[in-house]
């Protein structure tokens, strides 16, 4: 049985937004039922070009469902511009993750809603990109290179998982393994690239940082964190309440408020107490 | 869980309170080892023989024909392998296009090592292709592997006249009687079997516990290479708990073929299917419904996806299975109904009821009001439904 979050459950279960919109400002169909689940996906605008309404109809397993069901709660209120940028990742977490074999429902979710864009933007019908792969689910190099770059995959497994690319009769195995290559190898630390931040952007993000996730936590305990100054990356802070009298406190500093400095800002970055 | 209707009996069955009984003074007070010179594993000697002795009579075998093993996936790996490595300069081997994994990726690994493999096809009921079967053979061929009951449809194939026309080839013959132990009458001594599988967790003992039929004369060597236990042919100290189990499950099993037992099962099987049926539009009973287990139905309801009406029974505490992709994490539907021909249409939304001697009609009755509205409702959800209504 699979694991699925309660909030799967809750949308397999009792989903939401199902049905046909008869005006639709835009329709976007994927999958067929040979593939084993499809998805019909429609939205309606209002006056400001915001999204007013949503609906699908799936034919699928209860993630495909629930992956649905999510996607027309999330889209409500969106510009098209910002639904637009709604990844397959970002359906996955609105449903508390999917099993990693099921990730192909939120893929498929975000490819109807992209479809629905174009239908309302009379954009021309994207021709199919790049070549066939995958002959059993018709998938192509273009469609296989994009999952991999935009999840950080690094398996036929995963890719499979994703798009179903290899997941029938496994002729294609060698040529995904060529893309996932070719991509590993030309982006070696795709996953860890750091943006480049201005001296100004770095400064906002630690003041950022430090108010939103370093500041409550260490309230807990009575304590705060003042940031002083940033010196190329030397982080230089104050401790005040009761940290500043803390023993402790040279090991908050090093391990939580470093350690979460560079999680979010830069790995580069060393913080320093100053009195 | 509350109130469960376990309908998933070709998964595994629960294990009968007598089977239980029996089984435990030797997890606590009779914990000898049978090949011990004392009398406190000597005594546990006897009760394993006389389970031997059960199993035996469960499929007409003499005793000393039986192997214990681990499951039915040990037992049909080793009956391969004993065949080809006794016949070392045959390479071709034989089996159906329908067998469960124990058997078709056994089969497919050793398509990788160089064996020239046939898979036979069966017909869009289910049913082998006889002739396609005896043109295939040859005096190349090491053995012939053919379950006697499908898994998942409960078609059962006419493995007895097989093996009676194969017999005097050299061929061995092999059948994984797996689904078929103890649900339908099973008499070795008259077909020309050469070596049957079965396993203990379909019959009500439990899981863990397996065994081969060996006829006499079959040319075989050991997988598990070990002591003397079991005559050589399995080493490692015996299951003693589980084959106690197993015996007693099969003196159960065989009173109940006996006494035709299998009717009232039928009876309710065909009652559930013939309801479901009617009552849902465009769906249908997958195999051939004549040569059939009594206890399995598998019907396809067109338009919808197996695993969401498996999770959407869930909710009432209804245990089946389905031959859709999703289930079980592969992408195609299952191998079986694909190779029957069943459309992806119906492919994807087939559901397997196995039913037990423990099923009761009232569980039955549950299914049949719980079970139409979940189909409507997915239906009604489904993007394809109403196009096809309207074609």
């Amino acid at each position: 049985m699979w694991e699925y979050t309660d909030k799967v459950k809750d949308h397999f279960l009792n989903p939401r937004n199902v049905g046909v919109i008869e005006d639709a400002d835009g329709v976007g169909e994927v999958g067929s039922i040979a593939c084993g689940d499809a998805l019909t996906f429609y939205f309606k605008l209002d006056d400001d070009g915001k999204i007013k309404d949503a609906s699908f109809q799936t034919f699928g397993c209860a993630s495909a469902i629930a992956s649905s069901s999510a996607l027309t709660e999330m889209v409500k209120g969106l510009t098209l511009e910002e639904a637009r940028k709604i990844t397959n990742e970002d359906i996955a977490e609105y449903l508390g993750g999917l099993p990693k074999e099921k990730m192909h429902c939120s893929v498929m979710g975000r490819d109807a809603l992209e479809k629905a864009i174009a239908c309302h933007l009379h954009e021309p019908e994207k021709k199919v990109e790049g070549e066939i792969v995958c002959e059993c689910f018709g998938v192509t190099d273009v469609e296989i290179e994009r999952v991999v770059r935009e999840n950080h995959l690094s398996s036929i497994e995963d890719v499979t998982d994703y798009v179903k690319a290899g997941g029938g009769c496994g002729n294609c195995h060698d040529r995904i393994q060529e893309i996932i290559d070719n991509i590993l190898g030309t982006e070696p630390s795709a996953k860890k690239k750091i943006p480049a931040l201005t001296n100004l952007q770095k400064i906002k993000l630690i003041e950022e940082s430090i108010e939103r996730e370093i500041n409550p936590r260490l309230k807990k305990d009575a304590g705060k964190l003042e940031l002083v100054d940033v010196d190329g990356n030397r982080v230089l802070v104050r401790l005040g309440g009761t940290c500043a009298s803390c023993v402790k406190s040279p090991i908050t500093l090093k391990h939580y408020v470093e350690g979460k400095l560079r999680e979010l800002v830069s790995p580069e970055l060393v913080v320093e107490e100053v009195q | 869980m509350n109130n469960v209707i376990y309908l998933d009996n070709n998964a595994t069955t629960r294990v009968a309170p007598e089977v239980l009984e029996v089984m435990l003074p030797y997890f606590s007070d009779f914990y000898g080892n049978p090949s011990s010179m004392h009398s406190f594993g000597g005594d546990v000697a006897a009760k394993v023989k006389q389970a031997r002795e059960n199993v035996a009579r469960l499929i007409g075998a003499n005793a000393d024909e039986i192997v214990f093993t681990s499951c039915g996936t040990e037992s049909d790996g080793t009956a391969v392998r004993a065949a080809i490595e006794s016949n070392p300069n045959k390479r071709h081997i034989v089996t159906s296009r329908v067998e469960h994994p124990a058997i078709k990726n056994l089969y497919e690994s050793l398509a990788k090592k160089g064996y020239r493999v046939t898979f036979v096809p069966v017909d869009n009921q289910g049913r082998l292709d006889l002739d396609f079967l005896y043109d295939s053979l040859s005096d190349d061929t090491a053995i012939v592997s053919l379950m006697w009951a499908n898994n998942e449809t409960g078609v059962i194939f006419p493995v007895e006249e097989i093996s009676r026309k194969i017999k005097d080839r050299g061929i061995v013959f092999h059948t994984d009687a797996v689904q078929a132990a103890g649900k339908i009458p099973i008499d070795v001594a008259t077909t020309g079997v050469d070596m049957l599988s079965l396993s203990g967790h379909k019959f009500h003992a439990p899981k863990g516990i397996g065994a081969l039929y060996i006829r006499k004369g079959t040319k075989f060597s050991p997988f598990m290479i070990g002591g003397h236990q079991e005559h050589g042919r399995r080493g490692g100290t015996e299951n003693v708990a589980s084959i106690i189990g197993i015996g007693k499950a099969a003196a159960l099993a065989k009173a109940h073929v006996d006494q035709n037992g299998y009717e009232r099962i039928r009876q309710m099987r065909d009652r559930l299917e013939s309801i479901l049926l009617t009552r849902v539009s465009n769906s249908m009973a997958n195999g051939d419904r004549e040569h059939r287990l009594p206890n399995t139905t598998s019907i396809a309801f067109e338009y919808v996806e197996g695993e969401a009406i498996l999770l959407m029974m869930n909710e009432y505490g209804i245990c089946a299975s389905s031959g859709s992709a999703c289930t079980s994490g592969s992408l195609e539907p299952s191998h079986v109904l694909r190779a029957m021909g069943v459309p992806y249409t119906a492919a994807h939304g087939s559901i397997r009821f196995s039913l037990s001697r423990y099923t009761s009609e009232d569980e039955i009755d549950v299914v049949i009001k719980r079970l139409p509205p979940i189909i409507e409702r997915l239906r009604d959800m489904s993007p394809f439904w109403k196009q096809a209504m309207q074609s």
